[in-house]
């Protein structure tokens, strides 16, 4: 068993949440995991990128290697081509599709997505609609975890179960607001 | 047994508590924060009482660090790579007068430059020092080298240095802990003249440095942190220093590298067994995190001996962080092309937050800068040195902490008039102090802006040492009350900041200008914590 994913976003949009649950499930599981974060100046607006690893056996470097990346899990559109070279060819992209627009030049992505679809299995979701139907706006993060989570090869059960212990603290009611968001996420991409 | 999922910095605070640090001495700063953070909120730290507030900076952090080593505690200092420069002297001292107390002196270096203005290597700080350097390889390595290097220094009767990159401290995996040891009791050092480095001890201890060196060595030969591995091809020979390491056996199928290998996580460098590699191997290559220091030491100066490649050969990079791509190309390794990123892709570089002060500020100066003409301003490291990019293109320098106001000083001596700088309240009182007395001292005509946002705010929001004291350290160093001028960083103020910035550009003398407004994000996170509290 292996997953690499490239998680990103706009520094700020909390990608590491989405990396903290798939840690704790990996932990669960026993499996090893690395997870390689952007902290600092970044982290004011700009570009941010997690590399994250999850395997059965030991997992040597922190960053994935290009071309190896079973997905792209981006938290925005654009952030999503940023790490394209990473994706593996049996790869997987899964990106929200609401923009953050703190660029003066931000492009027409249209076109690109139109480009790549013909060549790369893309997932494209409105994370932020669908968790404000479900009464949680601020669970866009674990409905793009469910968009994603039929590619990871960790028992849906396993992950759900990371996502209590990652909000156990903020009480049980946010903790089913995300398992809500994440099914939604998840039966978006599976239906 | 238990892992728990730890960054690379958060392991080595864990460790530094687990070996029975009495404390962390610091200043913040990326990729080095963390690990004082984490003791902060560490539950045997805070029952034991360790000491944790951040320093003014790592000068005074490295020096606190070893008072407590004096004392016969064992103590830690922690800063990024460029504050070793700021803490040099003592480091290069401590060296000399050796420890009581194990000391640790963990400085996290960022290739690449992230966050940093440069990327320099600490080993050449260590090398350069003659102290011992411990380089993990990943984030269980970080742990136990922390553990046991407070006791590696008792023994060595010398500071270590551990020193990280970037990627390792900010990486996470999952990391076994060892158990808990008691504190060192009060101890004074048995000779009471050990930290007394008048020239006639000095040479004596210097001498006692240069003599353990061999020992040093054989340490190193000894360590199991560094390791021959055989190999079966013998037409290569890789040298590995820290999480190199990893990259090398992430190019091969469960790491099974075919070429035998050298890895160093501990300096001196293990001689025995580069001699073993230099003498089975055709070539060899050296794979390190920053500066090539070990190629240099091995590459053949007159070119009649064994090849030796790296960064400096070309066979990788010369500048940046490696990754498992270089290393793939330096072993010869094809790979497909990837997936090429789209033409349309803009960049996203960092910029100030929504409602930040620093922006009230700079449209304020910008508007007597389009009077006076550009190339005046001299700023410094923080948040507000994102003042250099568009829409504000405001400050002209950033250079390392504190030279703001001392290169304003200087262009002001040479006759650029007016002149301003902008500098933060934690880097004012880390590194500007001085030079505002050098400013005093001669009345030189200079506007300093301190633009107060009463955070350490680009590490995170850490408690500021300048809170609630900047404008009674400018009257004690002796600036005129008359131009302390103070000023609310908001977009409504904004005619009356340049009235106040103008008034004191016309004053032939030392203005002093401070816009308070407390860091937002600071505010969100205070909120944030209020709210966790009350809910408990």
């Amino acid at each position: 068993m292996k997953t690499d994913i490239i998680l990103a976003g706009v520094g700020g949009q909390g990608i590491l949440s989405i990396a903290a649950t798939l840690g704790a499930a990996a932990l669960n599981e026993n499996y090893h995991l690395k997870q390689a974060e952007t902290h600092g100046m970044s982290q004011r607006g700009g570009a941010v990128v997690s590399h994250l690893r999850i395997s059965d056996k030991p997992i040597f470097s922190d960053l994935i290697p290009m071309g190896e990346a079973d997905i792209i899990l981006s938290v925005e559109p654009l952030e999503s081509l940023r790490y394209l070279p990473y994706l593996s060819k049996e790869g997987t992209l899964v990106t929200n599709i609401t923009e953050f627009r703190n660029i003066p030049d931000y492009p027409g992505l249209q076109k690109t997505f139109e480009e790549l679809s013909g060549k790369i299995n893309i997932i494209r979701i409105d994370a932020d609609k669908i968790a404000r139907e479900i009464g949680n706006p601020k669970a866009s993060n674990m409905v793009m975890l469910g968009a994603a989570s039929p590619f990871i090869d960790i028992h849906e059960e396993i992950i759900v179960e990371g996502i209590r212990t990652i909000f156990k603290q903020k009480g049980e009611k946010i903790v089913e607001l995300n398992c809500k968001a994440f099914e939604a996420g998840r039966n978006f991409t599976v239906r | 047994m238990q892992r728990n999922l730890l960054l690379g910095v958060e392991a080595i605070g864990q460790a530094a508590v687990d070996a029975g640090i009495s404390g962390v001495y610091a200043y913040p700063g990326t990729p080095s924060t963390e690990i004082t953070e984490y003791i902060q909120n560490n539950k045997t730290a805070i029952e034991r009482g360790i000491h944790r507030e951040w320093s003014a900076n790592e000068k005074t952090a490295l020096e606190e660090a070893l008072g407590v080593s004096y004392a016969g505690k064992r103590s830690m200092a922690c800063m990024k790579h460029v504050g070793l420069n700021v803490a040099a002297d003592v480091f290069m001292n401590a060296a000399i007068t050796g420890i009581n107390g194990g000391l640790v002196i963990t400085v996290a270096d960022d290739p690449s430059q992230h966050s940093s203005q440069n990327e320099q290597d600490s080993r050449f700080y260590g090398k350069f020092a003659m102290i011992p350097v411990f380089e993990p390889s990943n984030q269980q390595e970080a742990y136990d080298m922390t553990y046991e290097a407070f006791e590696f220094s008792e023994k060595t009767k010398l500071p270590v240095m551990m020193r990280i990159t970037t990627r390792l401290a900010h990486s996470r995996a999952g990391v076994v802990q060892k158990q808990l040891q008691p504190e060192n009791q009060l101890k004074l050092p048995e000779n009471l003249m050990q930290f007394m480095l008048l020239p006639a001890y000095g040479r004596k201890y210097y001498q006692n440095l240069l003599d353990k060196q061999g020992w040093l060595t054989e340490l190193s030969e000894e360590s199991k942190y560094n390791h021959f591995s055989e190999g079966t091809d013998k037409s290569l020979g890789v040298v590995t220093c820290g999480i190199a390491h990893n990259y090398l056996l992430e190019n091969y199928k469960d790491g099974h590298c075919p070429y035998p290998v050298v890895k160093i996580s501990q300096y001196p460098v293990p001689d025995k067994w580069l001699k073993k590699l230099e003498n089975e191997c055709d070539e060899l290559l050296v794979m390190e995190e920053g500066y090539p220091l070990v190629e240099e030491m091995l590459k053949d100066f007159f070119g009649k001996g064994k090849k030796v490649c790296g960064r400096l050969s070309g066979a990788l990079p010369r500048r940046g962080e490696l990754n498992p791509d270089h290393v793939a190309k330096a072993l010869g390794k094809e790979k497909p092309a990837p997936y090429e990123i789209p033409d349309s892709l803009a960049n996203r570089p960092p910029s100030l937050c929504a409602g930040c002060g620093h922006q009230d500020t700079y449209f304020a100066l910008n508007e007597v800068i389009a009077e006076i003409g550009n190339g005046r301003v001299f700023s410094d490291i923080g948040c507000y040195t994102l003042g250099a990019l568009p829409p504000y293109n405001t400050i002209n320098t950033c250079v390392d902490m504190g030279a703001s106001i001392t290169m304003a000083k200087g262009a002001s001596d040479a006759g650029l008039l007016p002149v301003f700088a902008v500098i933060g309240d934690s880097t004012f009182t880390h590194s500007g102090i001085t030079g505002l007395l050098d400013c005093v001292v001669e009345n030189t005509n200079v506007n300093i802006i301190i633009v107060d946002n009463e955070a350490v705010a680009m590490t995170g929001g850490q408690d500021s040492s300048a809170k609630g004291r900047i404008e009674k350290i400018c009257e004690g160093i002796g600036v005129s009350p008359d131009h302390i001028r103070l000023f609310v960083p908001l977009k409504k103020n904004h005619d009356e900041i340049v009235k106040i910035i103008k008034e004191e550009m016309e004053y032939n003398g030392v203005s002093v200008i401070i816009g308070r407004r407390e860091c937002i994000q600071k505010i969100a996170r205070t909120k944030k914590l209020n709210k966790a509290k009350k809910s408990e």
